[in-house]
Formats: structure tokens, C-alpha cells, sequence
């Protein structure tokens, strides 16, 4: 074993993440805990983000990394907006019976 | 060395990110979720991105997920049954297989991989003399200039969609 | 610097910091006592020992030895682990605050800071975001809605003025052009910042007061309309943290107001570590003289305090600043 942690380790671990993040949206039905798997997911490509910065000897990543910072901010506060609206019409947070669209 | 802190963190992000899928109160979700970001953090540290591990903490502990609990509190959500009783079978078969050609997908051509050899001019010295945080406002102030505009606006149209959004 | 010595200096210096930091938490709430006592012309404690000097110790030893009482309805897990999650913050924010020069002991150069990191000023910021926490699963983890009222409040007003919080102190960082504390108390060895950033200074002030829940934004736990806010469920020494936490989190707010502004350590004839207690001290006892002359905001004024006064004058006052950091 190296004495530093490979690039793969962490693209790996980043991989994993996202994979839980896909699951929790998969399998959950309340829509907040659906948005926080998003987060997760988000979390887990910022990671590899960070990881190429460091390993390629470029600060680009960790620029981009607070860039999707700002955006996954900006989609949280319209999300729970959203949610928010949601439950005033609906009193329901299951994405399965959120259904107005369907017609 | 760097191992004895990968691993801890690693174990912990995955835990708590495995504890926010299956656990059934939101508030509790929410927590496991910190948790993970957490030790993203640490990570970040690990990776010499001083001031990304410092901001994940500010933004994602310190305000989102803030912001998270105040409307999982505010709404009062009850439990969720979990996905493997209010679901048939045959579907949740599917949806598990779909996430386990997704982890081998991903995982299985990293593993194998080799990184090119790093060409970039901000090695870890120029970083160190440098400062981590002066080189990413330098960064930010010039050569993303136009990217950092436009991430302005999309927060002030978030601004602005939230609160038109939540106004009763 | 050999590496046992450091190691032995870094302990030594997290154990003093931590032990006088515990004392003045258990001691302020006798100064308070005493101030507020004669702002309001009476005596304050005076009954156990000479001017009530051991009333902290009997304090307690008596919540120490109190029932304590977990609602049936509560959130186990939540209701123990919030009265931690409060304190912890409160304390490690300490790390990086400078409290004096170098000093020479033991023929040893010794640095009078547990930790110089770079974006020290980030990682106050990172760990006080933290401390709303404790406050807001206590709140919930009660089972009680005075108690999820008052959390819900304070996450509401925590969020509100971190806002301006940060921006009021990045006039100090263009001016010292470092996220360093060490540094920043260092580039006020001519004019402190206060001199340069008086709106930013008044700003911080006013958010600090804010972050740390107390009076006149005290409405977390506002005694008249939520009995007592997030902590009503809370009993014998899980009160008394979230107590502690309280006071170590003004004693932190006001130690970064005397580094950011107050010049830190820095004055003259005086050893440095004095003059920062000095300092500190005179910021605490300001939030004192706050709490025993104002009224309580009301939740709507407080927010539109927040967003539409302070909000406003912390960016023109960065626009000011840069204007004046461009053409120096």
C-alpha cells in the first residue's frame, strides 16, 4: 500500500456516493428526503471535482466546486419554496400522489 | 498516513450517506446528511482545498441543511413507510438492479483507470506558497470572471423565484 | 522545535485555554448577575460567600444534583445529543483566536494562539453556523411547541444575520488582506480596525448579540411569550450546558470583536494577554449594559431589521471600503 491515497480511492468513493444518492431517489417518496439524495448526488461530483484539482495540479476544480456550490443554494431555496406552495395546496409530501399534471 | 485519514472519512461518508437513504424520519435524514458533508470536508482538507472543505461547512451545514430542518420542522412530515413495504416486488427488483449496473458502470472503469500525469501550473508548492484561498480568488476575479456573474444573477433570480414562490 | 516539546506545548496551551475559558463561563454568570443587579439598583447574589463570589459553584452543584427529566414524548436520542451539539461549537471556535504575541519559555518560542490556520476567520464563521443546531433539535427533539417555536425562531434569525455578520467583517479582510487572525490582529499594529471600519464594526456588533441570542434579540427563548423557548423540556445539566453554551458562545463573539476590531492583543505598557482580557472583557460587559436597557424585538422587526437595514448598509459599506482599498 502507498503511502498516498490514489486518485482511483477517491473517485470511487465519489462513485459510491452518487450511486446512494440515485438509490435514495429510487427509493424514497417523500420529496425532501428525494431532494436531499439530490444534494447528495451533487456532493458526490464535487468530490471528484476536488480529487482532479488536486491530482492534475489544476485549481480549476475547486473552482467549478463553488460554482455548483452557488447553484445547489439557489436550487434548495427554490426547491423548498416549492415544497412549501406544495404542502399549502396538498398537505401531502409523497411524490406519488402529487399528481396534478397527469390530468 | 494519508490512509489512516482517508479511510475514517470515507467509512463515514458512505454510513451516513447509506442513513439518509434508508432512515425514516426526515429529521433524522437530514442529520445522516451533515453527517456526509461533514466528511466530504474533512476530505476536501485531505485534498489541500483549505478553503472548499471551509465553505462546504459554512454553505451546506451551515445553511442548507439549516434550511432543510426549518421546513421539515415548520411542515411537521410524519414517517415514511419504508420502500420495501409500500412497494411490489418486481419493481423494487428493477429499481435495485438499475442501481447495481450504475455502481458497477461507474466503478469498475475508475478502478482500472490511470490519470494522465498532472500537467496543470498549481502544484501542490505553488499552492503552498501561494495560499490556497488568494489562488481561488485570483482565479475567481479573472479567469471565471464571467462564469462569477452569471452564478450572481442565478442567485438573484433564486432570490427572487423563492420569494414569489412561498408568498401566500 | 523538537516534536515532543510541541506536542507538550500544543496540550499545555489547549488545556489552559479550555480551563479559563470554563472558569469564565461559570464566573460571567455572576457578573452578569451583579450588573444587571446594579443597573437595576439592587444587590444581585450575595448571600453565599463574600458578595455571592461562590453563587456560580452553588449553582452549580444544584443543577448538578437535580432530577433530570426526559418528556415521554420526546426524541431520546435527539433530546441528549442537542445539548452537546450546542456546546461543542462554543468551545472549538477558541482555536484559532490569537490572545497574545510570542512569548520565551523554557527557551522555547511559544506562539500565544492554539492554532494559526489561513482562513482562520472561515473557520470561526464555519463553527458558529454550527452552534444553531443544538438550539434547533432541542427545539424539536422536545416535543413541546413552545419549545419547537423558539427553535424555529432562532434557525430563522441564526440564518438572517450570519448574513450580515460575514459581510461586516470582509471591510476588515480587504483592509488586512488575510483570513488570518494572527495576521489580521498583526495589520492593526498602527490604527485598529474599529478606526477604519466603524459601520463594520457597529454591524458585527449587532449581528454577534443576534448570533448569540441574547438581549434585545433574545426571542429564541423569550420568557414572556414562549415560557422559555427551546430549553422549557430541558433539565439539571443538559440545562446547564445549553446555559454554558450561551455564555461561552458571548465570550467567543466577544473575543472576535476585540481581534477584529479592538486591535487584539495589541496596547501599550501592559502585558498583550491582559490587554486582550481587557478588551474582552469591556465587549461582554457592553452586551450586559444591552441586555439591561433594551426591550425585546418583535419577530417581525427583527427580520426587517436584518434584511432591509443591516443587510443594505453591510454591502455599501463594502463598496466604501473598496473604493478606498482601490485608490490607497
Amino acid at each position: 500500500m502507498t503511502a498516498t491515497v490514489p486518485l482511483n480511492a477517491y473517485l470511487i468513493l465519489s462513485a459510491a456516493l452518487f450511486v446512494i444518492g440515485v438509490a435514495g431517489v429510487l427509493i424514497r417518496r417523500n420529496v425532501l428526503v428525494i431532494f436531499m439524495a439530490i444534494e447528495l448526488m451533487l456532493n458526490a461530483v464535487n468530490l471528484t471535482f476536488v480529487a482532479f484539482a488536486r491530482f492534475l495540479h489544476s485549481m480549476d476544480g475547486q473552482i467549478i466546486v463553488l460554482f455548483v456550490m452557488a447553484v445547489a443554494a439557489a436550487e434548495v431555496a427554490i426547491g423548498l419554496a416549492i415544497i412549501i406552495a406544495l404542502h399549502r395546496n396538498k398537505e401531502s409530501m409523497n411524490v406519488d400522489e402529487i399528481n396534478l399534471l397527469k390530468g | 498516513m494519508e490512509w489512516l485519514v482517508f479511510v475514517p472519512l470515507a467509512a463515514m461518508a458512505l454510513v451516513t450517506a447509506v442513513l439518509v437513504i434508508i432512515l425514516r424520519n426526515p429529521v433524522y435524514c437530514a442529520l445522516s446528511l451533515v453527517g456526509t458533508f461533514f466528511a466530504l470536508s474533512g476530505i476536501y482538507l485531505l485534498l489541500q482545498a483549505q478553503f472548499v472543505a471551509v465553505v462546504q461547512v459554512i454553505v451546506y451545514a451551515g445553511a442548507i441543511m439549516v434550511l432543510f430542518l426549518f421546513v421539515v420542522m415548520l411542515l411537521d412530515l410524519g414517517h415514511e413507510l419504508p420502500a420495501w413495504l409500500q412497494r411490489d416486488r418486481p419493481r423494487l427488483l428493477i429499481g435495485a438492479g438499475a442501481v447495481a449496473i450504475l455502481l458497477l458502470e461507474l466503478v469498475i472503469p475508475v478502478g482500472s483507470w490511470t490519470a494522465r500525469a498532472p500537467h496543470g501550473p498549481q502544484t501542490s508548492e505553488v499552492v503552498g506558497a501561494a495560499g490556497n484561498t488568494q489562488l481561488v480568488g485570483r482565479l475567481l476575479f479573472t479567469e471565471f470572471l464571467v462564469p462569477f456573474e452569471i452564478t450572481s444573477i442565478i442567485l438573484l433570480i433564486a432570490i427572487i423565484g423563492a420569494m414569489v414562490l412561498a408568498r401566500r | 522545535m523538537p516534536e515532543g516539546a510541541f506536542f507538550v506545548i500544543m496540550v499545555a496551551k489547549i488545556v489552559v485555554v479550555f480551563g479559563l475559558m470554563l472558569l469564565s463561563v461559570s464566573y460571567l454568570t455572576w457578573v452578569e448577575r451583579k450588573v444587571i443587579g446594579d443597573i437595576q439598583v439592587r444587590l444581585g447574589p450575595m448571600r453565599v460567600g463574600p458578595h455571592g463570589l461562590l453563587q456560580p459553584i452553588a449553582d452549580g452543584l444544584k443543577l448538578l444534583f437535580k432530577e433530570d427529566i426526559i418528556p415521554q414524548a420526546a426524541d431520546r436520542t435527539l433530546y441528549i445529543l442537542a445539548p452537546a451539539v450546542a456546546l461543542i461549537p462554543a468551545f472549538i471556535s477558541f482555536a484559532v483566536i490569537p490572545f497574545g504575541d510570542q512569548v520565551r519559555l523554557f527557551g522555547q518560542t511559544i506562539d500565544l494562539v492554539i492554532t494559526d490556520v489561513n482562513i482562520g476567520l472561515l473557520y470561526v464563521f464555519g463553527v458558529a453556523s454550527l452552534g444553531v443546531y443544538g438550539i434547533v433539535l432541542g427545539g424539536w427533539a422536545s416535543n413541546n411547541k413552545y419549545a419547537l417555536l423558539g427553535g424555529l425562531r432562532s434557525s430563522a434569525q441564526m440564518i438572517s444575520y450570519e448574513l450580515s455578520l460575514g459581510l461586516s467583517v470582509i471591510g476588515v479582510v480587504m483592509l488586512s488582506q488575510s483570513l488570518s487572525l494572527v495576521e489580521i490582529v498583526g495589520a492593526q499594529a498602527r490604527t485598529w480596525f474599529i478606526i477604519l471600519q466603524p459601520i463594520g464594526f457597529l454591524i458585527f456588533l449587532i449581528c454577534a448579540v443576534a448570533e448569540t441570542n441574547r438581549a434585545p434579540f433574545d426571542l429564541p427563548e423569550a420568557e414572556t411569550e414562549l415560557v422559555a423557548g427551546f430549553h422549557v423540556e430541558y433539565s439539571s445539566m443538559k440545562f446547564a450546558m445549553y446555559f454554558m453554551a450561551e455564555y461561552a458562545n458571548m465570550i467567543t463573539v466577544a473575543a472576535m470583536t476585540t481581534t477584529l476590531f479592538l486591535g487584539g492583543w495589541r496596547g501599550p505598557w501592559l502585558p498583550p494577554v491582559v490587554w486582550f482580557l481587557v478588551k474582552l472583557y469591556l465587549v461582554i460587559f457592553l452586551f450586559i449594559w444591552l441586555r439591561g436597557t433594551l426591550p425585546r424585538f418583535r419577530y417581525d422587526q427583527l427580520m426587517r431589521f436584518g434584511w432591509k437595514v443591516l443587510l443594505p448598509i453591510a454591502l455599501a459599506n463594502i463598496v466604501v471600503t473598496a473604493v478606498f482599498v482601490a485608490l490607497r
